[in-house]
């Protein structure tokens, strides 16, 4: 499963990031790395970004970013 | 500097700051230098380096201030600079200790980039900012306990009260000269993978927070999820986001007119009384009608400057410009652009100047680059006066089905057009000279919500400001005399003419037509011909080059219908409609006014903007670029609407 994959308000825990060097590598910087818990918030009006809720601050991803984050419930 | 400070035992030594953006860095930086700060420019890139003076024990130090970022791995070029300024790789030693921002209420994240810098190996303080809330919120830190797990001394601070800043500055000259070590599990083997060592990092973070920090609870204080309930609502937040932007926009637009009209008038008087107190001559003329009328015209454009970049400042420390972006992204990206490019093309319409200087807050350089390309498209307030005038000569009195001023119909349209041709030129931009082999990722923090602080806000204005005037100033200083020029020589006197006194031309009148300028627009007249375009308009388009509202002064010289004319003067209206060519038929026809207005949505005539996009893209290469894109797409947009227009009849 995805992060993209989640509902809103469920909460997950990270296994893997996937994804390009440049993009994985970000993500994992702010904080989104194996193991780390993470709440998605709310997704845009127009359906993207997504926020999620991780280390007790919130960041703002779009869902191509989303569905390279392995998550499992 | 003050050297005789220096000498004795003291001793100059150099401290960076660095941390994550909204860290509260610079309220740090002014707490600990006062209003003894200068700002420069990382050699050869527009990024601002601060530097300000600290009394740290028996030290004076030079305290550089960083730009905020999230981690020293030099992707960004905010990144390259903070990694070059701590590593020394900049070519200049590196500081003797480096002082650590950290939001104590955003730990894990905020630490990251700690551990970083502890790798580094140089001397780091870590500055525990923000306390007063994070006690507030009724968490516990152990300090001491922190800064042993964490290996570097680290100190509680509320800059509002004081609180810690003594202490940091013993910390900081305990830290200059003491051996440190770098804990265990920050030390990797060369092999160890990127990803695996941001992991190791992140558990080495989590083990010194889970021993040292007792969280209350994470969530419960959580104020700005409920305020965002709201400003980021399906509807209520696209509402709220409206109504910001017309304020916005109506400030920057209206109520900045008054302080704008009273700089234009400062500058004609100015300009009046150097003239009454200097000899005539052309010394005089070029004085008052290049230096004061040609700065005077940008300078106009300053109260707008300042007032934008009070709003934005507000909106980006409130922490409301990251959620206008994320509200937005999606809409932009269907263009290949960033959330945060909505601000500067807004921005825009009022003007392009601080529209362009707003882009900064884009860190990708190309999205940020497509942005500055097209952000002179949307009609600014330069346009208006042309617009005005176009439609006062041809279009006023008549009606689009009986009841809609056919005037506004081609005001919103000339407005459309500018934002149609801007989203055109940026979904061709990014799929062309600024494609990216991935989009660059969109990972944007959604920082809390706080009251701004009053003291960053207006440095953080006048220093937009100024930057404008240092920059921009000299290249249009430039630009207004070589078009003084141009207009003035040489000089000639209008032959004495006994006949009819209504045929006599104004001696300005006649020393346009007999200029250089005067000139050139007859030798582009051939050019000018297919839009329908005559010399004397020819001569209008050249001068607008200084700004687009030139234009109206212009004409109304070469129709001779004084100087002082403006937009909405009968005078220059009739003189408009009555211009005959050589051949008696009327040069302007509703279609040729719509052409010319077609032609200022698009061409790019504006040196003040001309300047500031090569300030800001640090590129003369790029600036040429836009200046012939945008001129060859308003030439060929023009020469279809006349050529198309006069096939359907018009």
């Amino acid at each position: 499963m995805v992060l993209s994959d989640l509902q809103i308000g469920s909460v997950a825990t990270v296994v893997r990031v996937n994804g390009e060097s440049v993009v994985s590598k970000r993500l994992m910087e702010m904080g989104v790395v194996p193991g780390v818990t993470v709440r998605v918030v709310k997704t845009a009006p127009f359906g993207d970004p997504i926020q999620i809720r991780v280390r007790g601050y919130s960041l703002a991803i779009r869902r191509n970013e989303a569905e390279t984050i392995e998550v499992a419930e | 500097m003050r050297k005789s400070e220096n000498s004795g035992r003291t001793k100059e030594i150099v401290i960076a700051l660095a941390g994550n953006p909204n860290a509260g860095k610079t309220t740090l930086f002014n707490a600990l230098t006062g209003l003894r700060q200068k700002v420069a420019n990382y050699p050869g890139v527009t990024v601002e380096r601060k530097e300000g003076h600290w009394a740290v024990g028996d030290h004076n130090a030079l305290l550089i201030d960083l730009p905020g970022l999230y981690s020293i791995d030099a992707t960004s070029l905010d990144e390259q600079i903070a990694r070059d300024v701590v590593t020394g790789g900049d070519g200049s030693a590196p500081p003797d200790a480096v002082v650590a921002v950290v939001d104590s209420t955003n730990l894990e994240r905020n630490l990251y980039l700690v551990t970083q810098l502890i790798e580094l190996n140089v001397p780091v303080v870590v500055a525990l900012t923000m306390i007063d809330q994070f006690e507030h919120q009724k968490h516990e830190i152990d300090t001491e306990k922190f800064a042993r797990l964490l290996s570097v001394p680290a100190v509680a601070i509320d800059a509002k009260t004081g609180r810690g800043i003594d202490r940091l500055a013993e910390c900081v000259a305990q830290a200059v000269d003491a051996p440190h070590a770098v804990p265990e599990q920050l030390r990797f083997s060369d092999d160890a993978s990127q990803n695996s060592r941001i992991f190791s990092r992140y558990n080495f973070i989590s083990e010194v927070v889970q021993e040292s920090v007792k969280h209350k609870d994470l969530e419960a204080h959580n104020f700005s999820e409920k305020v965002d309930r709201v400003l980021t609502h399906r509807l209520f937040g696209l509402l709220i986001l409206v109504g910001v932007l017309l304020l916005v926009f109506q400030t920057i637009f209206s109520w900045a007119n008054v302080p704008m009209d009273l700089l234009e008038k400062g500058f004609g008087a100015l300009g009046d009384l150097t003239r009454a107190s200097l000899p005539e001559g052309i010394l005089t003329d070029l004085i008052v009608d290049g230096v004061i009328a040609g700065v005077g015209g940008v300078l106009v454009f300053l109260p707008q400057i300042l007032l934008l970049f009070l709003f934005i400042s507000i909106l980006e420390d409130s922490g409301y410009m990251a959620r206008a972006a994320f509200l937005l992204d999606k809409l932009m990206s269907r263009v290949g652009l960033h959330g945060k490019a909505f601000l500067p093309l807004m921005s825009s319409f009022a003007c392009a100047i601080p529209g362009i200087m707003a882009t900064r807050t884009i860190e990708n350089p190309k999205d940020r680059l497509a942005t500055i390309l097209i952000a002179p498209f949307m009609s600014c307030s330069a346009r208006l006066p042309v617009y005005t005038l176009m439609i006062a000569a041809f279009f006023t009195g008549q009606t689009v089905f009986g009841f809609i001023s056919l005037g506004a119909v081609l005001m919103l349209a000339m407005y459309s057009l500018g934002i149609f041709a801007a989203m055109i030129v940026a979904v061709i931009l990014k799929a062309t000279l600024l494609k990216t082999s991935s989009p660059p990722p969109f990972v944007m923090e959604l920082p809390p919500y706080r009251l701004p602080n009053v003291r960053n806000v207006l440095q953080n204005m006048f220093l937009r400001a100024w930057l404008f005037l240092k920059r921009a100033g000299t290249v249009i200083l430039a630009i207004s005399i070589v078009l003084w020029a141009l207009m003035y020589f040489p000089k000639t006197t209008p032959p004495a003419i006994d006949d009819a006194p209504a045929k006599v031309e104004s001696a300005e009148s006649y020393q346009l037509k007999h200029s250089y300028a005067g000139t050139l627009g007859h030798a582009i007249e051939p050019l000018i011909r297919p839009l329908g375009f005559d010399w004397k308009i020819g001569v209008g388009l050249i001068a607008s080059f200084a700004a687009r509202e030139v234009l109206v002064s212009t004409l109304s010289i070469v129709y001779n219908a004084g100087k002082d004319a403006n937009e909405e003067s009968p005078t220059l209206v009739a003189a408009i409609r009555d211009a005959k060519g050589d051949d008696g038929a009327p040069i302007w026809t509703p279609l040729t006014a719509l052409t010319l207005m077609v032609f200022f949505v698009l061409a790019m005539q504006c040196m003040s903007t001309v300047a500031i996009v090569r300030r800001e893209t640090n590129s003369w290469a790029w600036t040429g670029f836009m200046v012939l894109y945008m001129t060859g797409l308003a030439y060929f947009a023009a020469f279809v609407t006349y050529q198309g227009g006069k096939l359907l009849g018009f």
